[in-house]
């Protein structure tokens, strides 16, 4: 070996042309390739986090509502979520039936049975012919949390239907968001009546 | 600062990775002849305590992880286990938990000094964004080591901060339905939300502890900002780190300890919640949910607001507003101390952070709804008009001449003409 001087950035051939080369072609061609892959590979690690087989399986929860008497309320989980079913009384229908849509900060019906742009009469927030039976998922619009208004000592709101104790949002005794921040009214699960005492939930 | 590197390897192990790996000479220049500002008061060592913080976080946090099982039917019980059967495991626990408050305690105090002193502005722009992150990263980590005892008020906390990207739904409907159930991994919080805060719980303090080093090398190029604000005139104005610092620092850290282990040993509990004493339930929402004492300002800002979107938009801005304050900030004079009108609007502030976090620990209704709509509307006030309008119609007092002017006053900075750092050396012939 001849030539002994040390490598340095300051002595580095480096190539002298700023015309395009074919090097800067494949540079392109091998970067643009390499960021595609990385894109792909980054797939897999975000999309894992969705949920899984086994939460996706656990679709469907039957309910059985002989003992449930008017005026009584049950409290069943589906999918990890609590899935209050009402037996409404009279009363308590009428003044859900009563109720103008126009006055409700949500007008949609929210029911997973529905079309989207259902609006949120009593009639499409229940199932006909069975309008004393409410079933909704029980868990408040706002930021999630579970509303007070299923047992029988609870605090049910000025509106006789559910109270969340987080941030004081109201329902009504059709679940629909009545007073507070919350966005939306109580959601409806998709479900089915497998016999006159027997509801199929999701 | 950049000031040129003095170190002369002495040993023959210190000259052969000083070719290779000079982490000697880096330590040498950087925190021993590091010049430093003579004149930094107490406000000043929370840096050192913070980077001990740290340290004591991860520590006791690997020897928990040691111990802790991340599924909803063992958390809770596990956490128990740790202080009842493994040996020292309450100190470890009572350590970390109490030490999120002291992290916090210590975070808030050195931003806090940062915004009186001006420690912001040029050329220290870059600093305080890179503070502002590991603020940001703090608050995610304390978050999802709280959710990890898995007690009601852990479970209630992620059901509601999850939920927050919900609000997304008010833009693109449905958009923050999906990001959530993404999130969860699932349909509720449950089982994958807990191990997924597990991972990250772990993982974020990692990425503190290199957002620091940035933090600190930021630091070191302009050097410190000082209770005056001015810049650093000369040889004068500055002492190194190493004994002056290291002494200060010490003793601040010493006396910080006594307040950490006097909680860690006489009130272990004072600052937690009851209710996270009670195993999740997830059917059960708690009366009251209350975050822990270091997030009820930004709580109180969340539920002032009566729409869910920006209601989080006001709480995330509450804290990403900080990233905007060296630009904000129109005074040309770094130092509250002479600033006549600015100070007012400061302290103001600073009282609208203790009352928003009273606030914040009361539930929403009639009178403290109404106090946190108003202390809330000055806290983004005082970022957006206080801050620029102020700068520009305000007439500073006079600066001092130099750094050790402030100290000496005018006569006495003339007439000692011998530079600072030599200073050390006279008084070790004494």
């Amino acid at each position: 070996m001849a030539d002994t001087t040390p490598i340095t950035p300051a002595n580095m051939p480096l190539p002298d042309s700023d015309e395009p080369t074919r090097r800067d072609v494949i540079m392109v061609a091998a970067g643009g390739f390499a960021a595609a892959g990385a894109a792909l590979a980054l797939w897999p690690l975000l999309d894992q986090m969705n949920p899984d087989q086994s939460a996706l399986s656990l679709a469907t929860t039957e309910v059985d509502l002989a003992h449930v008497e008017p005026g009584q309320a049950v409290t069943v989980m589906w999918r990890g979520k609590p899935i209050f079913i009402r037996h409404r009384t009279d009363a308590e229908i009428a003044a859900a039936q009563d109720l103008p849509v126009d006055d409700l900060p949500d007008p949609l019906a929210r029911n997973a049975n529905l079309p989207d742009n259902a609006l949120a009469t009593d009639e499409n927030r229940t199932t006909k012919g069975r309008e004393p039976w409410l079933v909704m998922i029980g868990i408040c619009t706002h930021l999630g949390c579970i509303p007070k208004g299923q047992a029988v000592g609870d605090y049910k709101g000025e509106y006789g239907g559910w109270f969340c104790p987080c941030h004081g949002s109201q329902y009504d005794t059709a679940g629909r968001v009545r007073k507070g921040p919350a966005p939306q009214n109580m959601a409806i699960p998709p479900y089915a009546y497998l016999s006159d005492t027997k509801v199929k939930i999701g | 600062m950049e000031h040129s590197s003095t170190y002369q390897p002495t040993s023959g192990f210190g000259k052969w990775i000083d070719t290779r790996l000079p982490i000697p000479r880096v330590m040498y220049t950087q925190f021993i002849t590091f010049p430093t500002p003579r004149n930094l008061n107490y406000w000043w060592t929370f840096g050192g305590i913070l980077t001990f913080m740290l340290v004591a976080q991860i520590a006791t946090g690997v020897v928990l992880a040691m111990h802790y099982v991340a599924t909803p039917e063992l958390a809770f019980d596990s956490v128990e286990h740790i202080m009842r059967d493994v040996s020292w495991g309450w100190l470890m626990r009572y350590s970390h938990a109490v030490g999120g408050s002291m992290f916090f305690l210590a975070a808030y105090i050195h931003t806090f000094r940062g915004l009186y002193y001006g420690s912001y502005k040029a050329p220290r722009e870059v600093l305080w964004i890179l503070g502002v992150l590991i603020l940001l990263l703090m608050i995610a980590t304390a978050f999802m080591g709280y959710s990890l005892v898995w007690g009601q008020m852990s479970f209630w906390a992620v059901t509601v901060i999850t939920n927050l990207f919900s609000s997304l739904d008010a833009v693109v409907p449905g958009l923050g339905t999906r990001l959530v159930e993404w999130i969860w991994g699932g349909f509720a919080v449950g089982g994958p939300m807990l191990n997924r805060l597990y991972s990250l719980h772990y993982l974020f303090p990692f990425l503190i502890a290199g957002v620091v080093a940035l933090h600190i090398w930021a630091l070191h190029m302009p050097g410190n900002n000082n209770p005056t604000g001015i810049d650093v005139k000369g040889a004068r104005d500055v002492v190194p780190f190493h004994p002056y610092y290291t002494i200060k620092d010490g003793f601040a850290l010493v006396l910080f300890a006594i307040v950490f282990a006097a909680l860690v040993f006489y009130g272990p509990n004072t600052l937690g919640h009851p209710d996270n004493y009670i195993p999740a339930n997830p059917l059960q929402t708690p009366q009251h949910i209350v975050p822990e004492w270091y997030f009820l300002p930004f709580y109180a800002i969340l539920r002032a607001i009566p729409n869910k979107l920006f209601g989080v938009a006001g709480l995330i801005g509450g804290i990403a507003i900080l990233f905007f304050v060296p630009w904000l900030d129109t005074s040309r004079v770094r130092s509250t101390r002479y600033r006549p009108i600015y100070k007012w609007f400061f302290w103001a502030f600073v009282i609208t952070c203790f009352v928003l976090g009273y606030l914040g620990s009361q539930p929403p209704e009639g009178a403290y709804l109404i106090f946190g709509r108003i202390f809330t509307a000055y806290y983004f006030l005082f970022f957006l008009v206080v801050m620029p309008v102020v700068g520009w119609i305000e007439k500073p007092k006079a600066l001092p001449g130099s750094i050790t002017e402030a100290v000496f006053g005018p006569e006495e900075a003339q007439a000692s003409s011998e530079p600072a750092p030599r200073r050390r050396e006279a008084e070790a012939v004494l």
